[in-house]
């Protein structure tokens, strides 16, 4: 089992205020890898870290420790800012295509990247909505606005938009936070399907999520890393107290 | 198949120098904009400090502030000291060196002396202006923002007040002219012939439309109306941005609506109102053409309150102000190098006026923000 990203000892701080304390853990290649945890456990901040959306913050910075992916470190001067967050790509929580057309939003990576082969362009579009199961209801409407869609529609022309441009590993910040139980459910499935190609990181606070979608799991409680194992084995015989408390709803 | 190494910058970043040179553009655009304020602020601070300032104690040449504004006699005397003097020290000199030969003596009308005059008459415009503009403006930002339907009818009041912003100066001094000093009604026994309208009442009394005439309360009611757009505006924005919720609160224990907007709602848009009322004293203080016509007076021997005889005669006595002083000293009368102590004195002045109006309210919108925090 490869190793895709390799976290060792990071400590993160906004400011004066330190929210990750020495995490260390291994993300495997094409499996799905969840963060759980209480609000505010750092697990959002350790997902941003990796593609380097953070350094949009200005208070925000690394300590101490290291995150590579296949070897490279992300934090390396020399490292190349746009192809990094090429091939990570990320889903955030709340929807946020852009307010142009089906078609402008999944290409717009591609664009900025300077392609302009309408063929190349058409291809990429068509790839990337069967990827996300939303071809079929979005191929004869590729120009109207993207606002026109459903909530969970929008979410997945996202996920469509994110893995455009083919990354090797894909971020997902609570994706199915704001939508409801039915869009909720395609999006797990989706998932799962491409799990096969990519490598998938979730932060979730749904529990039952976790459980459904992913291979590995961390549980994380005040920007420590407190257990990381196997997802059945995680939920039913976790090794920590805390994690127990967790996962049985004591807490949080 | 995913090649890590392409991770790895080979060179300077992608479109570097593009990046770099945009941000340097906008940053030194925006550091000329600031090098301008710096120019205008530094050139006024520069000629008028040495006016105001003086060398030795007490610093400050009260004088300057506190004398009345005269005509500058220049004149030498035998022994070819050139002295400069206002025209009562003047008169002055002459009695005490009395059959002393004087030669080129020269006059420039608004030059000597001090401003005493223009700096009272403007702060009486800019406060009546705020206390009738805060007045009206308040009321009709309280009756938009919390009791009017809307409505077509609404939207077209609230359009007229929006476009009442965009009206030049020169036109408001205009209609203060023709309303508010030839035709706003006036009660009195004796109307003038001029009246456009004489309406007898009770004892001998009759309502006259004959106007203020120039006067300080006509310059007060024309600026207010020019700054009421800027204060209803924002205090209808301030109402607004009091959450309903605690209007929804108030009204569930029991209050009635006007107790709710005084005690819940009112107050807490109250920085917000004050800051447009900064704005707006900063823009009252400055304007010339709405008191051209309407208040302003360029020479005057006595402050508004000398020989008034109730508060009346205050209000309707014509002032001096700075503005037009400032533009007195400048378009009026021909410029000569004594002129500019005068010119630069006055501006610099009234820098520090609206400079400390504007720190005046800063430091109260802040104290009653840390108070009605929420």
């Amino acid at each position: 089992m490869e190793t895709a990203i390799q976290i060792k000892d990071l400590c993160f701080s906004y400011g004066s205020k330190q929210v990750l304390h020495d995490v260390t853990l291994d993300i495997p290649t094409r499996q799905v890898t969840a963060f759980i945890g209480p609000s505010g456990c750092g697990k959002s901040t350790l997902l941003r870290c990796i593609n380097r959306i953070n350094d949009r913050i200005p208070s925000a910075n690394i300590n101490a420790g290291s995150i590579n992916i296949h070897g490279i470190d992300v934090n390396r001067p020399d490292i190349d800012l746009q192809e990094l967050r090429r091939q990570v790509g990320m889903v955030f929580q709340k929807y946020n295509p852009f307010a142009k057309s089906i078609y402008e939003n999944v290409v717009y990576s591609l664009r900025v990247n300077g392609e302009k082969n309408r063929k190349v362009l058409d291809e990429t579009v068509e790839t990337a909505l069967r990827g996300a199961a939303l071809w079929d209801e979005v191929k004869d409407r590729l120009h109207s606005s993207a606002f026109g869609l459903s909530g969970g529609q929008q979410q997945r022309l996202c996920i469509a938009r994110a893995i455009a441009n083919q990354p090797e590993i894909l971020l997902m910040d609570e994706p199915c936070a704001a939508l409801d139980p039915l869009a909720t459910l395609k999006v797990e499935e989706l998932i799962i399907e491409l799990k096969k190609q990519f490598t998938i990181v979730i932060v979730t606070h749904n529990m039952a999520q976790a459980t459904r979608c992913s291979d590995r799991t961390a549980f994380m409680y005040l920007g420590k890393l407190i257990e990381y194992a196997p997802t059945l084995d995680l939920f039913e015989r976790p090794q920590n107290p805390q994690t127990e408390a967790y996962v049985t709803g004591s807490f949080g | 198949m995913f090649d890590p190494e392409k991770l790895i910058r080979k060179g300077l970043p992608k479109a570097h120098f593009k990046n770099l040179s945009i941000r340097s553009s906008l940053a030194f655009i925006t550091y000329s904009v600031v090098l301008i304020a710096a120019l205008l602020f530094g050139k006024i601070i520069m000629d008028g400090a040495p006016v105001l300032f003086k060398a030795e104690a007490p610093f400050v040449d009260f004088e300057f502030l506190t004398a009345k504004n005269e005509t500058l006699h220049v004149f030498d005397d035998e022994e070819g000291v050139r002295h400069q003097l206002s025209a009562s020290q003047a008169t002055e000199y002459l009695k005490q060196h009395p059959g002393k030969e004087i030669y080129n003596e020269q006059t420039y009308s608004y030059s000597g002396g001090g401003i005493a005059g223009p700096i009272v008459g403007t702060a009486l415009l800019t406060i009546g202006a705020i206390v009738i503009a805060l007045f009206f403006g308040v009321s009709a930002a309280i009756y938009l923002a919390e009791y009017a339907k809307e409505s077509p009818f609404i939207h077209a009041v609230r359009l007229a007040i929006l476009n009442l912003a965009g009206v030049p100066s020169i036109v408001f001094g205009l209609f203060g002219f023709a309303v508010f000093v030839l035709a706003v009604p006036v009660i009195t026994t004796l109307p003038s012939e001029r009246s456009l309208l004489v309406l007898p009442l009770l004892s001998g009394y009759s309502l006259s439309f004959q106007g203020w005439n120039s006067s300080l309360i006509a310059g007060c009611a024309t600026l207010a109306c020019m700054i009421l757009p800027v204060i209803i505006t924002a205090a209808e924005e301030s109402l607004r941005a009091v959450p309903q919720g605690f209007r929804d609160a108030s009204l569930a224990m029991g209050a009635t609506r006007w107790q709710t907007i005084r005690k819940c709602v009112l107050p807490y848009s109250l920085p917000g109102i004050l800051t447009s009322s900064l704005l707006a004293i900063t823009r009252v203080a400055g304007e010339t053409a709405p008191i051209m016509f309407t208040a302003a007076v360029a020479a005057k021997d006595q402050m508004p309150w000398d020989g008034a005889k109730g508060p009346l005669d205050v209000l309707t006595s014509q002032v001096q102000a700075l503005p037009y002083h400032i533009y007195t000293l400048a378009a009026r009368i021909p410029a000569s190098e004594y002129t500019q102590r005068a010119q630069y004195g006055s501006v610099f002045v009234f820098l520090l006026l609206v400079a400390f109006l504007s720190v005046g309210s800063m430091i109260l919108r802040s104290r009653l923000r840390a108070k009605l925090k929420w």
